[in-house]
């Protein structure tokens, strides 16, 4: 069902990129409460996919599979070629290659999760300094660069909880840039945003994809996922409704479900 | 009046200086076990926390039976059982018995109290870390003893101070426990001296006001630490209600 599609956007994009992410058949149980049931999705280097739909539906449980903040209970993720060793249970088997991993993928969270006890830059140069080693000279001169893009350089010394949401929010987007990602995970980076704040945010998000970061973007923003992603994925109870380039999903979508989800939420 | 300076007085015939001997024995004890406490805490909490069945049951069993038996008994029966035991373990390998100090048995004795109760005050002081700060740094790839210093142990600091603050005026007071297994901290030698003078008022008066010192200016160290842990977020006095 879902290989044609993907086939079909793999054509439309030069074969010899290649791939970011990959995750093959996966599948999440809460309990007996299965919430994935078979998710298979390819983002290849620079392809922004988003990802969509209702509440419920698996979304974000998909985007934290991937660097295994939530165990899958079976599948595989390939991270840059590098599949990830899981156990039986989902687990994963090698804590330093996932956390490797993990120090490759820039996370956005929805309520930014920013370290209260730190203020901007302290955040920003966090884990280049401690995790990948990298100069604190060096990191802290990254660090400002990353927040005057982001529009925060004079905020550079305060801490998070005397910011508003959008500016924390671009802080977190800061602090994602600054381990040079191989790929960007965006969890609902807008929900947890006054409707005045989504602009700034969807700015910088906007940019990134632009200057060809690869991302994998759940949103509820469905004008900004049309506008900025190469590749759209519905997911509806768990499974790929439907999926394809960006003008076909939400300009002629095909699915029931789809159309009444795209009704519902315009 | 020119009596009670003579006998507070530090050099001999005063007995001054023996209080101010025993005042830094029970500070030492009590910083030694506070800090001993401390580190038993910190495991024990994450040992509640995210150790299997096994540690967590060992851990509870810890807890409960340190919280429920009295302080003095528990002195008792660690003193004697650890000396005990030490001396078994020296004699059969050969040693003969050994001469354990009283400050190492006090923090010994003292720390292993002082565990149990800050278990309990830090495994709530992480719990209440909001559980994105600790996601956050998962999602970064931070192996987990670096997770622990540098984020979980900043972030659960200010929900921590007050209950270690307590827990540290209780250490200072539990030294005077220790006069039972005779050892020479504030207490005991405060009663050797009003024993020994029959100024029995004036010494105890004087014992209880080193104690307020001690008290009152751990107070202020605790209030700035304080201060220190919560920044980053807003005083709760700017929040107009």
């Amino acid at each position: 069902m879902t290989a044609p599609i993907a086939a079909q956007t793999v054509a439309d994009r030069p074969a010899t990129q290649a791939e970011a992410i990959r995750v093959e058949d996966l599948h999440k149980s809460f309990g007996s409460l299965e919430v994935l049931k078979g998710i298979s999705l390819t983002a290849r280097k620079g392809d922004v996919v988003a990802i969509i739909g209702g509440s419920g539906s698996g979304k974000s449980t998909c985007l934290r599979c991937i660097n295994f903040l939530e165990t899958p209970s079976s599948g595989r993720i390939v991270i840059d070629g590098e599949a990830v060793e899981m156990r039986a249970d989902g687990t994963p088997a090698n804590r330093r290659q996932i956390e490797r991993i993990r120090s490759r993928l820039g996370m956005v969270f929805q309520a930014f999760n920013l370290w209260t006890h730190r203020t901007l830059l302290e955040n920003i140069v966090e884990v280049p300094v401690h995790v990948l080693g990298v100069p604190r000279r060096e990191a802290r001169d990254r660090a400002m660069t990353l927040l005057d893009r982001v529009g925060l350089a004079e905020k550079a010394d305060t801490y998070p909880a005397f910011l508003s949401g959008g500016q924390q929010q671009r802080a977190a987007i800061a602090r994602a840039l600054a381990i040079e990602p191989s790929a960007m995970l965006f969890d609902e980076p807008t929900s947890a945003l006054d409707p005045e704040l989504v602009g700034e945010v969807l700015t910088v998000i906007r940019d990134l994809a632009a200057e060809g970061r690869t991302m994998i973007l759940v949103t509820h923003e469905m004008k900004f996922a049309r506008e900025v992603s190469d590749h759209v994925i519905y997911l509806s109870e768990g499974r790929i409704e439907e999926e394809g380039p960006p003008d076909k999903v939400f300009g002629a979508p095909t699915s029931e479900r789809l159309k009444q989800f795209l009704k519902s939420v315009s | 009046m020119q009596e009670v300076i003579e006998l507070l007085s530090l050099s001999p015939p005063g007995w001054g200086g023996n209080l101010l001997r025993g005042l830094m024995h029970s500070l030492q004890i009590a910083l030694g076990a506070f800090g001993f406490g401390l580190v038993i805490g910190l495991a024990g909490a994450c040992g509640k926390l995210y150790g299997g069945p096994i540690t967590r049951d060992l851990l509870a069993v810890y807890t409960t039976v340190v919280r429920a038996v009295p302080e003095l008994v528990l002195i008792l029966i660690l003193y004697y059982v650890g000396s005990d035991l030490i001396n078994k373990a020296s004699e059969a390998m050969g040693y003969g018995r050994v001469q354990i100090s009283g400050v190492a048995a006090g923090i010994w004795v003292l720390g292993i109290v002082q565990g149990a109760y800050a278990t309990e005050i830090l495994r709530g002081a992480i719990k209440a870390i909001p559980v994105g700060q600790i996601e956050a740094a998962r999602a970064f790839g931070m192996p987990p003893l670096m997770m622990l210093r540098r984020v979980m142990i900043p972030a659960m600091m200010s929900f921590a101070i007050p209950g270690l603050a307590n827990l540290w005026l209780i250490a200072t007071k539990d030294t005077a426990l220790l006069a039972v297994v005779g050892f020479n901290e504030l207490t005991q030698e405060t009663r050797q001296a009003a024993s020994s003078t029959r100024a029995y008022f004036t010494f105890f008066l004087a014992a209880g006001a080193l104690y307020l010192i001690v008290t009152l200016l751990s107070a202020r160290f605790f209030a700035r630490l304080e201060a220190w842990a919560r920044k980053g977020q807003p005083s709760l006095r700017t929040v107009k209600v």
